[in-house]
């Protein structure tokens, strides 16, 4: 899998657990460095999958991000306190708030 | 030269329906088709089975629809199996939703004008029903009310079109794609089509559906149809959890999920089908009035197509009277009417004689009226 | 049509960067959209945040440097979405939309991996050589344990020689290359002139092999694993993997020219890509819209700095900034050296043709968003597709989020195997705008 170079220094949050991650780098490579491979469930058929190209291409890596489903992994910055969750399947849309 | 009972001269949802029609009646079909990046309708279908809207001004067209719409489930349960996967045939009811009192109004003496029109089944529906009728259904604020018509439904396009091809090539049919028509000649009874890369065959009988190329080619078998093209702009979001039970004209959520927002009516006789943002941009704030929690949605991909599209806006079938055996078929509902096109229009093609309702469709019509835009093509 | 900026550019990889500061030095008036947090595109990723390693990262270093003391207005994480006629284009920043009208439009969207689909390689676990790269580049996330790279292509050398300097450690390469083709030979006299090129692969390959990295040669590789990687199966011999980084070489991002209306496309046979068809200064067919860099064809990324900043000489002059004597002066040098970085090219695209797609099982998937398999895509060629729009149609591959982005290389080469004719006769996936997912919210505010 994958090791750090430098430690980390912040925690986000991924599925209701604290996980370690680093000021600067994607959510994608927060989760892989902490051995989270599989970051979604398909649509179409259900399976598990995780990034393939980590440059905002493939739409692979979708989570849900503070409760924002269907969100590139790979194009979201890190930052303390952040609540990431698997993408299960189709989204749900948010209810409108309140103008 | 291979020799055919059956040619016909277009491989989108008209030109295939027919052809599987007659290939299933036991004619050894050919059907003629252009290249990957053709003008094709049958790409920016919106998927309605749609009776509700049809026919207005022409009840031959509305009945001509409503005999699809009872023929449609036979067809989606073949065409299915063609297809390997379900071509999501929903007669759920559709609806045309209505944004302020005034397009309610309006909506109403449409309803009304149907009725007179022999279309019984479309009636107006208010805010309060809507929501009994789609429970939890987030429609926005300004939704006062819509039409309604209990048999309307709606269908994946493109697994139908895949499936008429597949049910085409069952029934022993068969597709050849690649270039243009560019003449047609009799030869002996029969009829000599050659294409633009040389190849040629023989067929007793000609179907003309080309869509938007249908002026060019009808006038070799002496059928004069002017057509001109309409674009459609279409938009498709992320597959979505069920938000939207019913479809409605110009928002459904198709089997996969995704939401599709149609579509617009450019009547500027240039053929190309880029996007518009302009356009795009129109059809999604209407989409998010419709439905408000819509604007979180992400959109990905939209894209145009030609609707083929007559003087009337009416579909046009008839058979050549100085070239016999030649037909014409040409609308821009191929959806809807892909049931009566492999049903009644494939007899009348094998030589049982043109179904009463379609004979009104004549395009002799057309004499009598102002013709704008007809493509050189 | 009055102009708010005379240079948009859409990319800040070294194209960009180049052709930026360039323009701007030209009295052009500059705007450099991206959709990264800063500048350096995929070669140079993150080079403003760590040290400069080799002379790669020392170009890229020095790119940055002269884009940031310049005064190109640059906007981050900002994703160009549509390119209209008459210069319009559309992009998101921040969620929401903007549009600006520009004097002429310069697309320097480099270039994306070559999906290399093999079984498996859907599975959590199995991702690309680039993006382990980005990990290690952006992250410093180096490979530790079960770590297997497969396939072929200098980006692949690089990253194994990068990632054992780094520390990581590799559990082996799967080379899936042929040697070097015969038709490769006889563009090595020509490639030699190109500075340190050949050398410097040969060398990562030695680098990577000191390091005790096991490279085997092979013909098929799978992966295996339920719901995540956890074996490989090379040429029927199986290894414990918990990572896969695959590689078939890069291919132009053309995404975005594909969609402009007009601008013409050519088939490249010994890239075996798709590429816009440029003049020598950059312009496309479509007026007004100009691309450098690996988006225009792969040539590496001193290619793309010089090739900017040609397109950036022939900018100012199309915008009346300068005499069609004066940029050609200029442009003598930044000339020279282009032609020097591509010298290598020809052997390099000879010695890495792509993996032959009829090596991938019916069952494999191609289209990873609709989950079509390589079967499904041969069966629609049999029931007359053509090309990539029909099969579409036909089967949903490149219907999902990321647009055809990742199986149009292949589903096009698939088709074109099936068929049995020569790949330039297929059409790739026709792109539509906008060529990147945005809300409908977005897309609604810039109704009228």
């Amino acid at each position: 899998m994958f090791q750090r170079s430098d430690p980390p220094d912040i925690t986000i949050t991924w599925d209701g657990r604290e996980l370690p991650a680093r000021s600067g780098e994607s959510l994608a490579t927060a989760l892989l460095a902490a051995g989270v491979l599989s970051f979604r469930e398909t649509p179409v058929s259900g399976a598990a999958r995780g990034p393939l190209c980590l440059m905002g291409a493939c739409f692979d890596c979708l989570v849900e991000v503070e409760g924002q489903q269907n969100v590139q992994a790979c194009m979201t910055p890190v930052h303390p306190g952040l609540r990431a969750a698997p993408q299960h399947g189709v989204r749900d849309l948010p209810e409108v708030e309140a103008a | 030269m291979e020799r055919y009972d059956v040619a016909v001269i277009g491989g989108g949802m008209v030109g295939t329906a027919i052809g599987y029609g007659c290939a299933e009646r036991g004619a050894r079909v050919i059907v003629l088709d252009e290249g990957d990046v053709a003008l094709r309708a049958a790409r920016g279908n919106f998927g309605l089975v749609w009776g509700q809207s049809k026919g207005d001004g022409m009840p031959a067209y509305g009945a001509w629809t409503r005999l699809s719409i009872t023929l449609w489930p036979s067809l989606a349960e073949r065409v299915s199996g063609f297809a390997g996967r379900d071509v999501c045939y929903s007669p759920v009811g559709g609806l045309t939703f209505c944004l302020s009192e005034q397009e309610l109004a309006e909506r109403r003496d449409f309803v009304h004008r149907r009725h007179n029109q022999g279309h019984g089944t479309v009636r107006i529906v208010d805010r309060r029903e809507l929501l009994e009728m789609m429970p939890g259904c987030r429609l926005g604020p300004e939704v006062v009310g819509a039409s309604y018509d209990p048999t309307d439904g709606h269908v994946d396009p493109l697994t139908l079109l895949r499936g008429l091809h597949a049910g085409l090539r069952a029934a022993g049919g068969v597709h050849l794609p690649g270039a243009p028509v560019v003449a047609i000649e009799p030869v002996g009874g029969e009829y000599r089509i050659a294409r633009a890369d040389g190849a040629a065959v023989m067929a007793r009988r000609i179907v003309v559906a080309a869509g938007v190329a249908t002026t060019r080619i009808a006038a070799m078998v002496g059928l004069d149809v002017p057509v001109r093209p309409v674009r459609g702009q279409n938009i498709v979001t992320e597959r979505l959890a069920p938000i939207l039970p019913k479809p409605a004209s110009a928002i459904r959520q198709t089997g996969d999920g995704t939401i599709q927002i149609g579509v617009t009516s450019e009547d500027d006789g240039i053929l190309e089908t880029p996007t518009t943002t302009a356009a795009l941009a129109k059809m999604a704030a209407r989409a998010i009035r419709v439905l408000p929690p819509l604007a979180s949605a992400r959109m990905v991909r939209g894209w145009a197509a030609l609707r083929p599209m007559t003087p009337d806006g009416f579909p046009a079938y008839a058979e050549s009277a100085t070239h016999p055996g030649c037909f014409v078929a040409v609308c821009h509902s191929g959806v809807t009417l892909a049931a009566v096109h492999a049903g009644p229009m494939a007899e009348a093609v094998m030589g049982g004689g043109m179904h009463a309702l379609a004979a009104e469709l004549h395009p002799d019509r057309f004499a009598r009226m102002p013709i704008q835009h007809v493509p050189a093509i | 049509m009055s102009t708010d900026v005379d240079l948009l550019i859409v990319g800040a990889g070294p194209a960009g960067m180049a052709a930026a500061v360039t323009a701007r030095s030209r009295g052009l008036t500059v705007l450099l959209l991206d959709e990264n947090a800063g500048p350096g595109g995929q070669v140079h990723r993150g080079i403003e945040h760590r040290a400069a390693k080799d002379e790669q990262d020392a170009d890229g270093a020095k790119l940055a440097a002269a884009l940031r003391s310049s005064a190109v207005e640059t906007r981050f994480r900002a994703t160009l979405w549509a390119v209209e006629p008459g210069g319009k284009v559309f992009w998101s920043e921040e969620g929401a939309a903007r549009s600006a009208v520009a004097g002429r439009i310069l697309l320097c969207t480099g270039a994306t991996e070559r999906p290399l689909p093999i079984p498996g390689w859907t599975l959590p676990g199995v991702m690309t050589v680039g993006a382990a790269q980005i990990a290690l580049k952006t992250a410093g996330l180096k490979p530790q344990g079960d770590v297997w790279i497969a396939g072929q292509g200098p980006l692949l050398w690089l990253y194994a020689k990068q990632a054992v300097e780094a520390g990581g450690r590799l559990a082996g390469i799967v080379d899936l290359s042929h040697g070097i083709p015969p038709a490769a030979l006889r563009h090595l006299p020509r490639a030699l002139m190109a500075p340190g090129y050949l050398l410097k692969g040969l060398a990562w390959q030695r680098r990577v092999k000191r390091a005790g990295v096991r490279v085997i040669h092979a013909e098929e590789i799978r992966a295996e694993g339920e719901g995540r990687l956890a074996r490989i199966v090379v040429d029927g011999t199986e290894h414990a993997a918990d990572l896969l980084l695959l590689h078939d070489g890069v291919v132009p991002n053309t995404q975005i020219t594909r969609a402009i209306p007009g601008c013409a496309h050519d088939w490249d046979a010994v890239q075996a890509c798709w590429k816009p068809r440029l003049d020598a200064w950059g312009n496309t067919t479509a007026e007004g819209v100009m691309v450098a860099g690996d988006g225009g064809g792969i040539g590496g990324a001193r290619a793309a700095a010089h090739a900017g900043r040609l397109a950036a000489l022939e900018a100012a002059r199309a915008l009346g900034r300068m005499t069609e004597d004066q940029r050609n002066a200029e442009a003598g040098t930044e000339r020279l050296a282009l032609n020097r970085q591509l010298a290598a090219r020809p052997f390099l695209d000879a010695l890495f043709p792509p993996r032959p797609v009829t090596a991938i099982p019916d069952e494999t998937i191609i289209c990873r968003c609709e989950e079509v398999t390589a079967g499904k895509v041969r069966e629609a060629v049999t029931l007359g597709c053509l090309g990539s729009n029909q099969t579409k149609a036909f089967t949903r591959t490149g219907m999902g989020p990321c647009q055809g982005r990742v199986c149009g290389p292949v589903v096009h080469a698939v088709i074109a195997a099936a068929r049995g004719v020569d790949p330039a006769q297929v059409d790739p996936f026709r792109t539509r705008f906008p060529t990147k997912p945005l809300t409908l919210g977005e897309l609604a505010a810039l109704a009228e």
